[in-house]
């Protein structure tokens, strides 16, 4: 139990996606401008992650019966952007509803790094299912953490009167790069609670 | 040949998977009105409501079913709009949809407002009217903190000089910014009538001029000027009925706070 926990904790917040390990840069820079987009999105992301890995985790026991270990990435890639429209396809004949909220941002995320990062990272860390269910999890609310909080700061930074040459991305990579910084003073946090 | 496992496993993982979406696609086909289809295409896409609907697909999916949709009500699209959708569904465009346009009624830039206190709090409008108006003496006027801005979808709202500013040739009066806005300074009018007070102070004539050097005073000269009863002062300013406005522009010239604005003919789309 505590180790799941220590999991669920770890990938939230000491090894929290977008701003420790810098994977899914693209919606957490491109999506954050509103909160209610963020979460749609973040809600999008937890989804895919958790289905992505329940389908990769079996798929790479099959891959390393057949000692094709190495063809990891792209049967991944494959496997889960394939998924994520078979979902859509279903969403929208099914769940209507479901499929106007997350709809738009589905197709964003079929490829995106921050998925396919942790389906990798579940098998390099040797975890079980249930492992990296919970590791999944915790990546998907990490990553609705960090995009809920930036798109707070980036009202506020849009709202702020500052030099027109740092008006836009530049003021939005600093403070990215601010609130990425906050969170390295997570580490050892959870081992220091756990551990 | 180790590589042929893999192209092998590749080639095998890729069909199943296109197999399966193939299946998927046959039986969990949501049927669209193909009309509909054609509809969306022609509309711009920029999802602003200006119609009534939710959106672009929704607009689309209305005039494809039901005829008693008007074709014209894209504000942002205009008459191009109104004839392709005419054409894609064999209807009569009809009159061209009037092209609105919004605009501020307030002219109260830094240089001009008086502030009575400082504002550290959030730089929201909404929040800031509801408690010091940003500092600002005047309590009818513009906040300037942007809410428009954020909500303009066509980035026609800015603010200059700490007054909200409507880039009219950007505008498509689709009205977010007047929803927007919490000091309702922001109205929708037809771009053809050119003339409107910059002003919606409230108070008395010598109250505004304490508080505003670009505040209306409801001195009336204006209603006198009009040849044609288009101006009334109402709550102390004046107000301009664009029904019966002639846009020649003559209270503009000799309004004293020079408030009454004229938006010169080329710019009315």
């Amino acid at each position: 139990m505590t180790e799941m926990v220590t999991i669920l904790l770890a990938a939230i917040l000491t090894n929290n996606f977008v701003l420790v390990q810098f994977l899914g840069i693209c919606p957490f820079l491109g999506v954050s401008k509103k909160l209610d987009s963020a979460f749609g999105m973040s809600c999008a992301v937890i989804f895919v992650m958790l289905l992505a890995t329940a389908a990769t985790w079996p798929i790479q026991q099959l891959l390393d019966n057949f000692g094709l270990g190495y063809m990891q990435t792209i049967v991944f890639i494959l496997v889960i952007a394939s998924l994520v429209q078979l979902v859509e396809i279903a969403l929208k004949k099914y769940i209507p509803a479901l499929h106007k909220s997350l709809g738009v941002f589905l197709p964003l995320i079929t490829t995106n790094c921050a998925v396919l990062g942790v389906c990798v990272m579940n098998i390099d860390e040797a975890y079980g299912f249930g492992q990296s269910m919970i590791n999944s999890l915790g990546a998907g609310l990490g990553f609705m953490l960090a995009m809920i909080i930036f798109a707070g700061v980036r009202q506020r930074t849009e709202n702020n009167n500052y030099l027109q040459c740092f008006k836009g991305i530049p003021a939005t990579l600093i403070a990215a790069s601010i609130v990425s910084l906050s969170f390295m003073g997570f580490s050892g946090v959870i081992e220091g609670i756990f551990g | 040949m180790e590589f042929v496992y893999s192209l092998l496993l590749l080639g095998a993982v890729a069909l199943v998977a296109g197999i399966i979406l193939t299946i998927a696609a046959k039986f969990m086909a949501v049927p669209v009105d193909p009309n509909q289809i054609k509809v969306r295409e022609c509309l711009p896409g920029a999802n602003c409501g200006a119609c009534g609907f939710a959106g672009c697909d929704d607009y689309a999916g209305a005039v494809a079913a039901d005829p008693s949709v008007p074709v014209n009500a894209c504000v942002p699209g205009g008459a191009a709009v109104a004839e392709a959708i005419a054409a894609a569904l064999g209807r009569e465009a009809g009159d061209e949809a009037d092209p609105l346009v919004a605009r501020v009624a307030c002219r109260g830039t830094c240089d001009k407002k008086k502030k009575v206190s400082a504002y550290t709090g959030f730089r929201s409008c909404k929040m800031a009217a509801q408690t010091t108006k940003a500092g600002n003496a005047c309590q009818f006027g513009c906040i300037g903190f942007g809410d428009c801005v954020a909500a303009c979808k066509f980035g026609a709202m800015d603010i200059i000089d700490g007054v909200a500013v409507v880039n009219r040739s950007k505008c498509v009066g689709c009205g977010a910014c007047a929803n927007a806005c919490p000091q309702n300074l922001i109205t929708i009018a037809k771009a053809s009538s050119r003339v409107f007070v910059g002003c919606s102070s409230e108070d008395k004539g010598a109250d505004t001029r304490k508080v505003c050097e670009a505040g209306c005073i409801a001195c009336g000269k204006c209603v006198k000027t009009c040849k044609f009863d288009a101006i009334s002062i109402v709550d102390n300013h004046a107000v301009i009925d664009p029904e019966k406005c002639k846009n020649c522009g003559m209270c503009a010239k000799e309004c004293p706070m020079h408030i009454i604005q004229v938006v010169p003919r080329n710019f009315t789309k």
